[in-house]
């Protein structure tokens, strides 16, 4: 037996041995945190309309998610933040807040390496890829939107 | 109303659902869901899919990570009306303007107060 | 004249070495797991009292071995060698120490099976005769392997059902060609092979290990004709669950069966309530393990041969970014008590 087919043999074997997790509750709760992040977004702005009539929809939206990142950023440097992850798993990683962690999360931890080579440099490893995929696809967006 | 709650808790939670199911299906990290999620974003918003799902869901479509990808490719849209080929470069980060510059400003005031801890379990 | 070679990958000692001390040291929630009444030293915060977690894994090897020296009783200048090793990048933890002890240094990695391999070369240096007292120690720390390899600690990110816990804590053992003759004692040594079976999840490091410890372990009964049988204990380092189950499976394979007397340190560091998924891994769950519960069964006679057998991943987040599968190492030493 060649070292090819040993590997592909050992690998499937390892896959069958892998304990299954039980997936529904994490399942549910990440549909309840998401679910009640989003809620809270909802009732800012809400909120924020209430108390300012001039304002429109589209600024309360925006304050909306400058209020969720935050809170966000707040409660990842009290260290809270990653204890809701362990639960919730894509129920705080895919809400803005969970964009927020992701960047204030290097952040902190990188800080006893400098202000400058460490936190600043390192508040992206995580969400950097985000900005520069999502840029990249909205001037693909735009480019095609010119020419049609 | 309040059904509008709900169906911002419906949809919002859909969204994060999707991600846990793709989280446990293929291992990958929280850096490829958010990246994933942001392009699958602006591309809805790009075929005109993402606008009816605000409408009708309203902070539970826009608090989900596709919002940002959705304000990334509207923003480009938008300022190609007003400002040309010029609204290509300018519109996505315009649009998202508020929400990245807050999350770097915020991350680097609380970085300056806290300091990281282990985890506890 | 190769005299004290055995076999393919072994040598047996003529004079078997003095273990004349050991001392372990480990984090809070390894102080809550299934050990905490062996462990020497339990930290009452995770940084030890320094600024940074890299401080406080170079502090916990350092308290490891000037304590281990102390319950020796003897000097730091009584050392002639300190061998050591750690999982962060240029093993800094380990050469800070030394640095700060003034000791004569060799750094050793062999990622999470540097307590196996400090032991073994250690051993060796005694029984040849070229040093007389030889430091093993070796550490890690939970935060700043996971502030290397994997993410910033708070991230809200969850940890894939196969993945293992790093273990806070240090271990140290002195050898001695000195000493009581009523000690535990290195028989024999088996130095590994690096073996690949082409696993590429990082969070899966039990399957990557696995064929490396039963290629050792194979090489160790062949090179000593022994059975599993004839050992009371047979311990690895920190296969985990998972991974203790591929190795059982192998081992089968070749027709080897291990039985009630073969153990995981990484299993068996942490109950079920703390949540860690396949056990405890990093180079301070054998050593703790060890130099600890092992080593005061051993004095107690409960046991009286145990084949020690740690496993490292000699991975870099580098070559794991590149795409490259994950080689395996394992050492083995066998130590008994008369």
């Amino acid at each position: 037996m060649d070292d090819k087919e040993l590997h592909e043999k050992y690998n499937a074997y390892v896959q069958a041995k892998i304990p299954k997790t039980k997936n529904f509750p994490s399942l549910f709760y990440s549909y309840l945190v998401g679910g009640l992040i989003c809620m809270l977004g909802q009732g800012i702005s809400d909120t924020l309309l209430a108390i300012f009539p001039s304002m429109t929809k589209d600024a309360a939206s925006a304050w909306m998610l400058i209020g969720l990142i935050f809170l966000a950023s707040f409660l990842t440097g009290l260290g809270v933040y990653d204890r809701i992850g362990v639960f919730a798993g894509a129920g705080s990683i895919v809400p803005i807040t969970g964009f927020s962690n992701s960047i204030a999360s290097p952040a902190i931890e990188y800080k006893k390496e400098g202000i400058i080579f460490g936190l600043c440099v390192k508040m992206f490893s995580v969400a950097g890829p985000v900005i520069v995929n999502g840029l990249a696809v909205s001037i693909i967006v735009g480019i095609i939107y010119m020419f049609l | 109303m309040w059904l509008m709650y709900l169906n911002v808790f419906l949809v919002g939670g859909l969204i994060c659902m999707i991600g846990q199911i793709l989280l446990i299906k293929t291992n990958i990290t929280s850096s490829r869901i958010l990246v994933l999620f942001v392009v699958i974003g602006a591309i809805l918003e790009a075929l005109g899919l993402y606008e009816p799902i605000v409408n009708f869901a309203g902070a539970g479509a826009l608090v989900p990570i596709t919002g940002f990808g959705r304000s990334l490719a509207k923003g480009a849209v938008d300022a190609i009306k007003t400002q040309g080929f010029l609204g290509v470069f300018t519109g996505g980060l315009t649009a998202t303007a508020g929400g990245i510059a807050a999350a770097v400003i915020f991350a680097y005031l609380f970085a300056l107060i806290f300091n990281s801890r282990t985890k506890k379990y | 004249m190769i005299a004290k070679k055995c076999g393919k990958q072994s040598v047996k000692f003529s004079t078997p070495v003095k273990i004349i001390s050991t001392y372990s040291i480990v984090g809070q929630k390894e102080g809550n797991g299934n050990f905490k009444d062996y462990f020497d030293y339990i930290l009452k915060d995770d940084k030890f009292g320094e600024d940074t977690f890299e401080h406080a894994e170079r502090k916990l090897i350092e308290h490891a071995i000037i304590h281990g020296i102390e319950r020796a009783h003897l000097n730091i200048q009584d050392i002639d060698l300190m061998l050591a090793g750690d999982l962060l990048n240029q093993i800094t933890s380990s050469s800070f120490t030394a640095r700060k002890l003034n000791a004569t240094f060799v750094g050793l990695y062999g990622a999470c099976s540097t307590m196996a391999e400090s032991l073994a070369v250690g051993a060796c240096m005694v029984d040849g005769g070229f040093f007389k007292n030889v430091v093993c120690a070796t550490g890690s720390h939970f935060s700043s392997a996971e502030r290397q390899y994997r993410f910033p600690l708070e991230l809200g990110n969850q940890r894939p059902p196969t993945s293992q816990w790093t273990v806070t804590g240090a271990g140290c053992a002195i050898l001695s060609a000195d000493g009581p003759n009523d000690c535990n004692k290195i028989y024999s040594a088996t130095f590994g092979k690096v073996v690949d079976y082409g696993v590429t999840d990082v969070n899966n490091m039990g399957a990557a290990m696995a064929p490396a410890a039963c290629s050792t372990l194979i090489a160790h009964f062949e090179d000593m004709h022994t059975k599993p049988e004839d050992y009371d204990l047979i311990l690895t380092g920190d296969l985990g669950k998972l991974g203790s189950e591929l190795l059982i499976d192998l081992m089968e394979h070749n027709g080897y069966k291990l039985g009630r007397n073969y153990s995981d340190c990484g299993q068996m560091m942490y109950n079920d309530n703390q949540k860690t998924f396949q056990g405890g891994s990093g180079a301070g769950c054998s050593a703790s393990v060890l130099n600890s519960y092992v080593m005061r069964k051993l004095s107690e006679g409960s046991i009286k041969r145990v084949l020690f057998l740690a496993t490292g991943a000699l991975l870099s987040s580098t070559s794991a970014q590149q795409g490259d599968s994950i080689p395996g190492i394992c050492h083995a030493v066998e130590i008994r008590r008369e």
